[in-house]
């Protein structure tokens, strides 16, 4: 870049007119990451549509906001993670555990609603632990999680004696509210993914999440208390898997203590990276990672309508998170070369 | 560089306070110095010394910023010049020796501690975050917020804020909603310095403001430097290799050597050439001592 001082930024008058309206609505469109899982997530819709005609059906419809939820939670948290250039993968595990927790709560005749606050504070807790470990110890975060994911697995294991279990609180007005109502986990999902979206977006605390992983020294010199940042963050993941954990368990109503949390923790990480969100910190977006859920979930109903066996949706998934991320990476190179 | 200099002659510069303050002023007189009026001092230390591990960066550093001057800070790499920064800014805490801002001990425990105490910093590495706008980075930390305990961000306020701020100070830019990464080393420069001085710091702290930067690139800091100096009275500490750059900015100049102030000088009684030979005999004599150690 060899310019010269006026064209540097000496110049009476600026240099930089204002860009024309055309040329703004293509930049939104092609500067903003979530343009590529939209584009991917509308296509499979219209492919499904076309080839079920219970696609858009009222039961489909609930089935498919069901599959979402939970990895549209996971991604959501991951996403604050990812933008600090950090991981969890115990967010999984977690969203496992919680209702282990409130069952085993329940079991010593605890009431039901102390056994979901105390369950979750569990939660905060496990988030909290991570969170030491990790600024603290300067323990990476993928080796911290990773261990917490395999410590609370054998937790579950152990307490539970590897019997599965029927979940607690499944009837009633409760049930509804907390799972059993058609609509209960797609908008506890929904709720949640807003909350963590504001935060990233409108909050001080999201712009600290963000400076921190994209610059942790001059984030730090700049005052920011980057540590606290960090294990708010991972608090944060942990509470809500936790939350969606419990909401999804009792909607399926009974509790496997062998499921790998770490499928669940990879969804979530998938639906927030094929969205746009990058792995390094600094960049992240949570509306791209509520759109990859959408993506993930779609295709995860739309193989079991069309009567395509579920081996194809593992194939379909990784093909996805190539081609998305492929072009990505290429329409990010683009528009860095028109800025320049 | 005219009236930055109080040194002397108590009856220049602007001080009200100091005029006030003159009947219980106390004079300290170092031999072949000029007199340091205590109530002129805006920031001192006093023997700070640190330690990484077995490394001993700074031993003993006494140094004093007066109000609306220009102190430059010299030394070899490795001297301990951006740690003493560092110290003086609040990142860091010293291993000991006391801070006194406007005659006041003070014990920073953070960077906010500091700020509020009016001292701004512009670090080697900008401390710019690449992945946020121009208005973010200005206002980094510093957020306009609504709500209370919710802090939501008035991005607005604060884009329309770092617009006029930007234009008052001449810095051109092709938006305050242009990513950090997109601009050149120059803008960036001047961003971090815009973001130090937005908010009428009392003592600027600018470690190599300069560094990486082409001589047509510089112009645009310097000018900045010399505008916040003479027409906004900021006093000012800069780090600076370049010795032209340092004589056209400076009113005095302190070398660092081995984690001491050995040289204190004004600009107008030192040369570049003395400077130089200063810092090539100090140079020489490492040097020698190295290869001395070396043979045995």
């Amino acid at each position: 870049m060899h310019t010269t001082p006026e064209e540097e930024g000496l110049a009476p008058a600026s240099r930089y007119a204002e860009r024309g309206h055309l040329r703004r609505v293509s930049d939104v469109l092609f500067q903003r990451a979530e343009t590529t899982i939209f584009i991917v997530c509308v296509a499979l819709i219209i492919y499904f549509s076309i080839r079920s005609s219970a696609f858009f059906s009222y039961t489909n419809v609930v089935t498919m906001a069901q599959y979402t939820a939970p990895i549209a939670v996971i991604g959501a948290g991951e996403v604050l993670l990812l933008d600090l250039a950090e991981i969890d993968l115990s967010a999984g595990q977690v969203f496992l555990t919680a209702p282990w927790f409130v069952v085993l709560l329940s079991r010593r005749g605890i009431p039901l609603g102390w056994a979901i606050v105390v369950s979750l504070l569990f939660c905060i807790a496990i988030g909290a632990f991570n969170g030491l470990i990790v600024v603290g110890l300067r323990v990476p975060s993928f080796v911290a999680t990773l261990g917490m994911n395999y410590l609370l697995a054998g937790l579950v294991l152990i307490a539970s004696n590897d019997i599965t279990s029927d979940m607690v609180g499944t009837s009633g007005k409760f049930g509804r509210f907390f799972g059993i109502g058609s609509w209960a986990e797609g908008l506890w999902g929904l709720a949640i993914v807003a909350i963590i979206w504001a935060l990233l977006k409108g909050t001080r605390f999201g712009l600290h999440t963000t400076a921190t992983g994209g610059n942790e020294l001059g984030s730090a010199e700049a005052g920011i208390p980057v540590r606290q940042v960090k294990i708010w963050c991972f608090v944060i993941i942990a509470l809500i898997c936790g939350l969606i954990g419990i909401i999804d368990s009792i909607r399926i109503g009974s509790l496997d203590p062998a499921a790998p949390g770490l499928n669940e923790m990879l969804s979530g990480v998938s639906a927030a990276v094929i969205g746009g969100t990058a792995l390094t910190g600094g960049k992240a977006t949570v509306l791209g990672t509520l759109i990859g859920a959408v993506v993930l979930g779609v295709l995860e109903d739309g193989f079991n309508l069309i009567g395509v066996s579920a081996n194809w949706f593992i194939l379909v998934e990784g093909a996805v998170i190539l081609v998305a991320m492929a072009i990505n990476v290429q329409l990010a190179r683009a528009t860095a070369r028109t800025i320049r | 560089m005219s009236g930055t200099l109080p040194a002397d002659s108590p009856e220049t510069g602007d001080s009200v306070e100091r005029d006030a303050a003159m009947s219980g002023a106390a004079l300290r007189v170092d031999a072949g110095r000029p007199a340091v009026v205590e109530q002129d001092i805006i920031l001192r230390a006093e023997g700070i010394t640190k330690r990484f591990g077995a490394l001993i960066v700074l031993r003993g550093v006494d140094v004093y910023l007066r109000r609306g001057e220009v102190l430059g800070l010299v030394g070899d790499n490795g001297s301990g010049k951006s740690t003493l920064v560092k110290i003086l800014c609040g990142f860091q805490r010293p291993d000991s020796g006391r801070i006194f801002v406007d005659g006041k001990e003070v014990g920073f425990n953070s960077v906010q501690e500091a700020r509020a105490r009016g001292i701004e910093t512009v670090y080697q590495d900008l401390a710019l975050v690449s992945q946020l706008t121009v208005y973010q980075n200005l206002f980094l930390n510093r957020e306009l917020t609504r709500f209370g305990r919710l802090r939501w961000l008035r991005n607005n306020a604060m884009r329309q804020l770092a617009r006029q701020y930007l234009s008052d100070i001449k810095v051109d830019i092709p938006s305050v909603d242009a990513l950090v990464e997109t601009l050149s080393g120059g803008q960036r420069q001047a961003i971090a310095l815009a973001r130090a001085t937005r908010q009428e710091a009392g003592v600027l702290l600018l470690d190599e403001p300069l560094a990486a930067m082409g001589a047509k690139e510089s112009a645009l800091v310097i000018e900045l430097v010399k505008d916040l100096s003479h027409n906004h009275g900021v006093s000012m500490i800069i780090i600076d290799h370049n010795y032209t750059h340092l004589f056209e900015l400076c009113d005095r100049l302190n070398v660092l050597q081995e984690g001491r102030i050995t040289y204190d000088q004004r600009v107008a009684e030192t040369s570049v050439e003395e400077l130089t030979e200063l810092m090539v005999t100090e140079y020489r004599r490492r040097v020698t001592v190295g290869e001395r150690e070396l043979k045995r």
